[in-house]
């Protein structure tokens, strides 16, 4: 099969060679690449976009871009970001990892996987194509309440809703794919709790996909059947209800942002261990905390929606379920702690980027425990400090949690070590650029700024100006990432098998690089082995 | 040494300053109290909640990095090989539990007072459409459009911004103080959210629904809100002004309101009988526009892109009166051209659509007289 492969390729054009190995493999590896290489770029044209808002952020006033555009481009950043750069990132990483971490040859549904990957680029051009559109770009931001985005919505939504279609039809069979490689393609010996805890936590997270995904296409047809076949599901005039779009869209939204954090988490299980030379503290009760808050996930998306008048019992209800997500996540946190405690550190890159989640991701927690207490929710609700908090779970967590997973497997991935020492200082500046950006924001919300403006009243101008600035040293920095991440696929000191001193798994006893099929025979696990 | 020195005494600069509760301060960094009650409390459960995460926070970060500093390797060169402790897992999910049902209590009690609008003194019905709000008071009838008065020059540069840039409006909503007053608040077209950070309310416009919300103001002053839901172009430019007055003085500025909407009906009338030359309409015209239409149609007529049509060349606005007529009284229905005939007298109407057909290189000559626009109605 592989010698009639490369006969096939031989005869054709280097260029349709290579074009036609990366169209159609199925290999769980080359998956893996495409998908962090298209988050990878999506990463820069999102960021772009935040920095060109943080541009007309700088003064108060109207200087670079009219509130037109400038609404377009917060919706695509947020748009871009949440499913293009954060869900395909993990989803790379599930691919190039979860086999190699099961003992598994490949992905369960290999064709599927293709099929899931090739979806996208065609959802990412579709949605970025608007901007060209008459009318422009989706400008209702990334939530698309109703009716702006259906009766008042430009005619590009539409291409937006079909857009949303093909990413949620990949993140389905992506999802589908995961569990059903997990469920059945362990190795002989490894029982569900032996599994390391970035595979517990994208099982997790696959299910919450397959949960939620068919929700979020739900309300974005029903946003076309109104746009366009005369129903009226969230038109009132019409005997609709605009509030039960944001009932159905925060049902998807919430177990969403669990989506973008979950394998996060089990990034941090992973490495933290690792350069703390000592194993994960509470494995177990790592994984139970993790099913909670999937669990719990579910019943919270009315956080969201305070201000839309609910009624007391529901407001009281969502406020203490809200409260009660704190459990699970502290004791994550306190786990983490735990295992660093009395171990035998050393601080590698990866090992900083986890420190770095760890700390900045509970700063996020925090604020989102204060979000939960509804009288004060009504105060910073659509304020800059709601956009603090997420921008702390989402950059410094998800981001920061991609970053360390991609220092700490690339060596595996190419073979070669990246340069340690621009890893720290990218780690550092990154570091500063996120807190400079993001911290701000606490003060201005706090003080009374409304969020999604073009433009502000004069005493929130020193603190945007910070954050202005935070923002473009934060976009720069990440060109010194893809700098590293060249160099080390380029050229480098040749990595062990091993890699890192302390790591433990199955993927560190394959050759680095991993060639491309490993695990042909599967590994047996001891009896007495533990994760 | 000196560096040090200097560090020293500019991060305790730092501290102290942080540390100063002067107001203007406390407002730039934290949430402020406010002015009535519910406010009041509101910010001590964020104080509470605030205080809650920093110590928590201190406590974990104080462990993380006394480890990293003690357990690395050149200090500790064998790790520990203790993973599991059932006591220490119980304390941490136990603890937490109890400071989280500690934080509920005074969050509970406070909600349940601010969701009670029951026993209200006075009632104002707030309605939002892009980008303005409307003002009804229910008791007394009087209702009136408060639009953003900033002028479109500071917002271009063009001049210096004043000291309430983006926060000053033509006509604020008077209030009196120390009355239970309930809002009921809907919308015309999007989503819009009614905040006032100094009342601690803030409630969605929805349009189809009517929210409720209540507040009772203890002191007189001007206060300063903005719209919070992203509701479209101009959602920056939705500010709230509400002008508290004590209860004789709201009293008397009601029945100066009624009085002033009398006079207004007996000016219709007289508008109506007089026949107005083409320059007395363009110059009320003018006004009305720039006041009114130019946030979408632009001062010179071209509108924006392709979202706001030009009026300059425009086919409705050189074709037939009627549809002109027609499209500013009635607008269309699901665009952002909305209904003007409720909003703007007859004069407004008429005198706008005679600048329109007469400016920007429009030149119909038509002159439309308010009488025309009273029998449209
Ligand atoms: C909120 C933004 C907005 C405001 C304010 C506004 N308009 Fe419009 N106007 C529109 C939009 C959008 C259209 C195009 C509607 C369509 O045909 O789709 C329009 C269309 C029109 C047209 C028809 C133009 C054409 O060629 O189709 C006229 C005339 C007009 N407006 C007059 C006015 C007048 C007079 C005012 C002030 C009293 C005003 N508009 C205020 C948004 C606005
Ligand atoms: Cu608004």
């Amino acid at each position: 099969m592989v010698a009639h492969a490369q006969t096939i390729h031989k005869q054709r054009h280097p260029l349709l060679a290579f074009a036609a190995r990366w169209l159609f493999t199925t290999n769980h590896k080359e998956i893996g690449t495409l998908y962090l290489w298209l988050s990878f770029g999506l990463f820069f044209i999102a960021g772009s976009m935040a920095m060109l808002m943080r541009l007309e952020l700088f003064e108060p006033g109207i200087q670079f871009i009219d509130p037109i555009f400038y609404n377009q481009v917060l919706t695509l950043h947020g748009l871009l970001m949440v499913f293009g750069v954060v869900m395909p990132a993990f989803v790379g990483l599930a691919n190039w990892q979860i086999p190699m971490m099961i003992g598994a040859p490949d992905m369960a549904l290999p064709r599927m996987n293709n099929f899931s990957f090739w979806l996208l680029p065609f959802a990412f051009a579709m949605l970025l194509s608007t901007i060209f559109m008459e009318g422009g770009a989706p400008n209702f931001g990334w939530t698309f309440y109703a009716p702006l985005s259906t009766t008042y919505g430009p005619p590009s939504t539409d291409f937006f809703i079909l857009g949303v279609h093909l990413m949620g039809i990949s993140s389905i069979m992506g999802a589908i794919n995961i569990i059903v490689t997990i469920i059945n393609m362990r190795a002989p010996g490894m029982t569900y709790m032996k599994m390391p805890l970035f595979v517990w936590t994208w099982l997790i997270t696959a299910f919450l996909l397959i949960m939620v995904m068919p929700v979020l296409a739900g309300v974005v047809t029903m946003m076309l059947t109104d746009r366009h076949f005369g129903t009226s599901f969230f038109d009132a005039a019409g005997g609709g209800d605009p509030v039960m779009f944001q009932h159905i869209f925060w049902f998807f939204g919430h177990p969403e942002v669990y989506i973008m954090i979950l394998p996060g988490f089990g990034i941090a299980s992973q490495i933290i261990p690792t350069f703390a030379r000592k194993k994960l503290f509470g494995y177990r009760s790592m994984v139970y905390a993790t099913i909670s808050i999937a669990v719990l996930s579910f019943v919270v998306w009315g956080h969201h929606m305070f201000t839309t008048g609910m009624p007391l019992f529901a407001e009281l209800l969502i406020m203490y379920l809200t409260m009660l997500i704190a459990v699970p996540t502290g004791v994550k946190v306190f786990n983490w702690v735990a295992t660093m405690w009395r171990g035998s550190m050393t601080f590698e890159t990866p090992m900083l980027f986890a420190i770095g989640f760890v700390m900045m991701f509970t700063i996020g927690g925090f604020s989102g425990l204060m979000l939960a207490l509804v009288p004060a929710d009504f105060q910073y609700h659509d304020t800059y400090f709601v956009v603090a908090h997420f921008h702390y779970v989402l950059y410094p967590g998800a981001i920061f949690g991609t970053m360390a997973a991609v220092y700490y497997w690339l060596p595996k991935w190419c073979g070669n070590m990246y340069d340690e020492r621009l890893g720290k200082i990218h780690f550092w500046l990154a570091t500063i650029a996120v807190n400079l950006t993001f911290f701000p924001m606490h003060f201005t919300g706090l003080a009374g700024m409304p969020r999604r403006i073009p433009d502000y009243s004069l005493q929130f101008a020193d603190f945007n100006r910070m954050s202005s600035m935070g923002a473009w040293l934060l976009g720069l920095t990440q060109v010194l990432f893809l700098y590293i991440v060249i160099k080390a696929i380029r050229k480098g000191a040749k990595a062990t098998d091993q890699v890192w001193e302390g790591a433990e798994g199955l993927e560190w006893t394959i050759p680095s690089p991993a060639p491309l099929h490993t695990f042909q025979t599967p590994p047996i696990i001891a009896e007495d082995a533990v994760h | 040494m000196t560096s040090l020195a200097g560090g020293l005494k500019s991060g305790l600069c730092v501290l102290i300053v942080w540390s100063v509760p002067h107001a203007a301060l406390a407002s730039k960094f934290n949430m402020r109290p406010g002015i009535t009650e519910m406010s009041v409390r509101v910010q001590q459960i964020h104080q509470m909640g605030l205080w809650v995460c920093i110590i928590i926070g201190l406590l974990v970060f104080g462990v993380m990095f006394y480890s990293m500093f003690a357990h690395r390797r050149s200090r500790n060169p064998v790790p520990a090989t203790f993973s599991e402790s059932l006591t220490v897992e119980i304390i941490w999910t136990l603890v937490p539990i109890l400071i989280l049902v500690a934080m509920a209590i005074p969050a509970t009690t406070a909600l349940r007072d601010i969701e009670d609008n029951e026993d209200s003194d006075m009632t104002v019905l707030i309605t939002a459409s892009q980008w303005k709000w409307h003002y009804k008071y229910l008791d007394s009838g009087i209702s009136f459009y408060s639009n953003i008065a900033t002028p479109q020059e500071q917002i271009d540069n063009l001049e210096p911004k004043g000291e309430y840039y983006l926060l000053e409006v033509d006509n604020p909503l008077v209030l009196p103080t120390n009355k239970k007053i309930r809002f009921l608040v809907t919308a015309d077209d999007v989503i819009h959210s009614w905040w006032l950070p100094d009342f601690a309310v803030k409630q969605d416009a929805i349009p189809g629904f009517i929210n409720e919300a209540w507040t009772r103001i203890p002191v007189t002053g001007i206060f300063r809100g903005q719209c919070a839901e992203l509701c479209g172009l101009k959602h920056a430019y939705m500010p709230i002004v509400v002008d508290v007055r004590p209860e004789a003085e709201f009293d008397a500025w009601i029945e100066s309101q009624r009085i002033a909407a009398e006079l207004a009906g007996e000016a219709a009338v007289a508008a109506r009988a007089k026949t107005w030359t083409m320059n007395e309409l363009l110059t009320i015209g003018e006004a009305t526009f720039v006041k009114h239409c130019a946030t979408c149609h632009e001062r010179d007529g071209m509108g924006q892109g392709d979202k706001y049509p030009a009026l300059s060349g425009s086919e409705i606005a050189t074709g037939a009166i009627e549809d002109h007529l027609g499209r500013v009284m009635e607008g269309k229905a699901d665009t952002e051209m909305q209904a003007w005939a409720p909003q703007l007298s007859d004069l407004e109407i008429a005198a706008v659509i005679t600048y329109e057909r007469n400016s920007w290189n429009n030149n119909t000559d038509d002159i439309i007289q308010p009488i025309t626009v009273y029998e449209a109605r």
